[in-house]
């Protein structure tokens, strides 16, 4: 049986792909991210996603909520109390009294990022699914067989970041297949290609995490000590994601669990448990018969 | 839009309060405050579960019930309590159609039920039920079908024994299935649930016995109800402590705290009364046998509410993980 934790380098070829590509991924610099939403839009029109209603959360910029089975990519507006910037003195000869030039700076700041399937190397949703509908595609990613689910919702308590979710009225459950049907003729996937920012980058998962790497090199010496990766340590709970993240703030911030484990780590722990107490059902019934008058 | 830059509490993401922050201000005093929390506006971070109760919470009882009740049937097959064994026999087909009725009702497609046993995945406690359930089925159908009959009692008899070998695995395997989640109540019982539902399952099956067997033939169901009572009390007391205040709380508050309470005086109670009056009383012992019975229930869907209570609050999943995270204990496979 194939690794259900811990790092695992060829996650395809652990799913019996044979000659098959280099592992792709999605690294999403959210400190360019300028909350645009061409990203969900572009999801949307790509895979045909249904509208999933309009709605006023109240949550700043942010009316889309969050991931679901109707919403593959999501944006996060979030607005936070920031300390205004020094004034700065630039030396000059001035006239009259001192002003103050940061007086009209915001005292808040914003972070925006678009979220996504994270297309983990060990993935709940796939190990729990009794169907065989979820699978590990050449890619290394995890994509739905939309004529193969049968609607037992097992995956969407499973996954440890709450992506995949059930459609109400279609009753299959539902999320980003990284456009496994734009790869397979080597386009980017359509959030990808819409970004006007670069923030959602995509290509083979070793170079991300290089180019992650450096950036957040780049964002330190730049004194953005906030600055930091998510995701992309293949010795996390998940085995490290396919799609990982650059933050400026905590994960939970950002509505992303900060630990997040594989459920399946325990899986053996629990058949063990589960074991012992048939056994113990057993024992017990065996007593009551035996060990009594009647 | 909150009113930004008029300080901390108008900003969302800090200090999420949380239903389960609130439920505490007028709930019982905490000896040391809840740590604080970050959260996306208070958003769960898990999804809730889309499992019905009226299903999925009546199938871990219908489940444990079948299996339960087959092993009971089985042993007094075995020492000829013919009664008893008829009743288990019954029982256990009624609970386990019911089981059928409310897998396929739970399912968003249910014309899609035989994709159940399209692959065999040990890592989906799923489909381990699923192949574990196809085939308990006919041996616990034909068991019950020779006891309603009276035809073929050397097949039944084979039949309902093997039915009574699987019923450990029956009762038990709904434990890994719900705690194969991230859903923190859940999984993080995952050592303990199996025990619950093992002992569950045998007050359900003793209740069984209790309701439909004369008193003479039911002495294995008042000891299983008592055993059952007492694995339940031992179980449920490990989770708590394996919980601890802040992960086990939706197991003391709201719904689920009030089914949680009643199932473990039905339970404890049904157990009481069967012991004190069982022998005596047929009355008696059918009403011990009933709050046996409710008892399970309560604890089934006690459970079930107190795991998609937990998934509601991101609290329930931040805070177990940033303490991890401050105490050096990250995730990683080389430190664990």
């Amino acid at each position: 049986m194939a690794r259900l934790y811990g790092p695992e380098p060829d996650v395809a070829g652990d799913a019996g792909h044979v000659d098959h590509p280099q592992r792709m991924g999605f690294f999403t610099d959210t400190s360019v991210c300028i909350g645009c939403k061409a990203c969900e839009v572009a999801c949307k029109e790509w895979n045909a996603i249904p509208d999933d209603g309009l709605t006023f959360t109240g949550m700043s910029y942010d009316n889309s909520s969050g991931l679901g089975a109707n919403r593959w990519r999501h944006v996060a507006f979030i607005e936070q109390p920031a300390p205004k910037p020094a004034p700065v003195s630039l030396g000059m000869p001035t006239v009259g009294a001192p002003t103050a030039p940061t007086a009209d700076a915001p005292d808040f700041r914003w972070l925006m990022s678009s979220d996504v399937c994270k297309h983990c190397t060990h993935a709940a949703c796939l190990d729990v699914c009794p169907t065989g509908a979820l699978f590990r595609t050449e890619y290394g990613t995890v994509v739905v067989q939309e004529d193969v689910c049968n609607g037992c919702g097992y995956c969407v308590p499973a996954c440890p970041y709450g992506v995949i979710d059930k459609r109400d009225d279609d009753g299959r459950v539902w999320k980003c297949t990284m456009c496994y049907d734009r790869l397979g003729v080597g386009q980017e996937p359509a959030c990808a290609k819409a970004c006007p920012t670069d923030s959602i980058q995509f290509g083979p998962l070793d170079e991300l995490r290089e180019r992650a790497a450096a950036r957040v090199d780049a964002l330190h010496a730049a004194s953005v000590e906030s600055a930091q990766l998510y995701g992309h340590d293949p010795d996390d709970g998940v085995g490290g994601a396919g799609a990982f993240f650059l933050l400026l703030d905590e994960p939970e911030v950002y509505g992303l669990p900060p630990d997040p484990v594989v459920t399946t780590r325990d899986l053996a722990s629990m058949w063990k448990h589960a074991g012992v107490a048939a056994l113990a059902l057993l024992a017990a019934v065996a007593a009551a018969v035996i060990g009594g008058r009647q | 839009m909150s009113d930004v830059g008029s300080g901390d509490s108008s900003v969302a993401s800090r200090d999420a309060r949380t239903a389960s922050d609130r439920r505490h201000g007028r709930g019982e005093q905490m000896m040391v405050p809840k740590a604080k929390f970050e959260s996306y506006y208070g958003r769960p971070i898990i999804k809730r579960p889309t499992w019905q109760a009226r299903d999925v919470a009546a199938y871990l009882f219908l489940g444990g019930t079948a299996g339960a009740s087959s092993v009971l049937a089985a042993a007094a097959t075995l020492t000829g309590r013919r009664s008893l064994a008829r009743a288990g026999r019954v029982a256990a087909v009624a609970a386990l159609g019911g089981s059928l009725y409310a897998l396929i009702h739970d399912l968003g497609k249910p014309s899609r039920f035989p994709n159940m046993l399209r692959v065999f995945k040990p890592t989906s406690p799923m489909s381990v039920g699923s192949w574990l359930l196809a085939a308990y089925a006919p041996l616990a159908g034909t068991a019950a079908a020779s006891s309603l009959t009276g035809l073929l009692p050397g097949l039944g008899n084979a039949a309902g024994i093997g039915a009574g070998a699987m019923g450990g695995a029956v009762a038990t395997y709904t434990a890994p299935l719900i705690a194969d989640t991230a859903v923190p109540v859940w999984h993080e019982a995952h050592r303990e649930l199996p025990f619950l539902f093992a002992s569950s399952a045998a007050c359900s099956a003793a209740g069984v016995g209790l309701v439909f067997a004369p008193p003479s033939e039911a002495g294995p169901a008042r000891r299983l109800g008592l055993a059952g009572a007492i694995g339940d009390m031992a179980s449920t007391r490990a989770m708590h402590m394996r919980l601890g205040r802040d992960i086990g709380e939706p197991l003391r508050t709201g719904r689920a705290g009030m089914l949680l309470k009643t199932a473990a005086g039905l339970t404890a109670g049904g157990a009481l009364l069967s012991q004190a009056l069982g022998r005596r009383s047929r009355i008696a012992s059918t009403a011990a046998g009933l709050a046996l019975l409710a008892g399970s229930v309560c604890t089934r869907f006690g459970l079930f509410y107190a795991g998609v209570a937990s998934s509601d609050d991101p609290g329930y999943t931040v805070r177990p993980q940033r303490a991890r995270i401050s105490a050096g204990q990250r995730d990683n496979h080389r430190v664990s």
